[in-house]
């Protein structure tokens, strides 16, 4: 594509991958969640295929990356899963919650703000479905300019 | 009233961008009124207070599919008709 095109994606492409994992990461407090956050994370990386040839987006996207992140994140919710049965408590358990630890701080009462350090496993699950759906939407991605450049183009 | 005139304002585009679809003779001015279509049809969800559903219609309507519609323009013809 055009140098207009590409320097809008390099300038945008930071803004975009913020806003997705912002997304995912208040996915407990504000509308949106994993799945939403994880689309507009991989909407960055589909500018980066439409902006560029294909030589540069496969030096600069690995497909084994976006392969990676898919499987980490199914790994990271299922863990999830388990570590709650680990504890001696019913599969997916919220067993963090109210507990002090890693998001585990009581929700306050009344009209707040809202606190991002709340809601136990539920933040995890939501990071977990973030990276899944960041490598699964990406690896499709990949895998349909892959397809087009055995046609010559 | 002003939220009636906001709506019926985002039904007529989604009327107008849904007909320059189905009439472009461009391939890449057909998939870009397409992600129009569904920018519009993302503020027509927001309306009608479905911010989440809003989030993933934006992300994956205006955003994903319009690429996948410009890498498969880019393998084939640009026009309707043409043999690449």
């Amino acid at each position: 594509m055009s140098k207009i095109v590409r320097t809008g994606a390099n300038l945008l492409y930071p803004f975009i991958l913020i806003f997705g994992l912002y997304v995912i990461m208040h996915g407990h407090l504000t509308p949106g969640g994993g799945f939403q956050g994880g689309a507009v994370v991989a909407t960055a990386v589909a500018l980066v295929i439409v902006a560029y040839s294909f030589e540069e987006v496969t030096a600069m996207i690995k497909k084994v990356g976006m392969k990676a992140r898919e499987s980490i994140g199914l790994l990271l919710f299922i863990g999830a899963g388990i570590a709650a049965l680990a504890i001696g408590a019913p599969f997916f358990s919220n067993f963090l919650a109210n507990s002090g630890l890693l998001f585990g701080q009581v929700v306050p009462s009344g009209p707040n703000p809202g606190d991002l350090n709340t809601a136990g496993v539920i933040p995890i699950m939501n990071l977990a479905v973030g990276i899944e759906v960041w490598g699964g939407l990406a690896v499709i991605l990949l895998y349909m300019l892959s397809g087009i450049t055995k046609e010559g183009s | 009233m002003m939220e009636m005139a906001i709506h019926s304002l985002v039904i007529a585009g989604l009327i107008a961008s849904a007909l320059m679809v189905f009439y472009f003779r461009d391939l890449l001015a057909a998939t870009l009124a397409a992600g129009f279509f569904s920018f519009l049809i993302s503020v027509e969800f927001y309306i009608l207070q479905a911010p989440d559903v809003a989030i993933s219609q934006a992300a994956i309507g205006a955003g994903l599919t319009t690429a996948i519609f410009i890498i498969a323009i880019r393998a084939t013809a640009r026009y309707e008709g043409e043999h690449p």
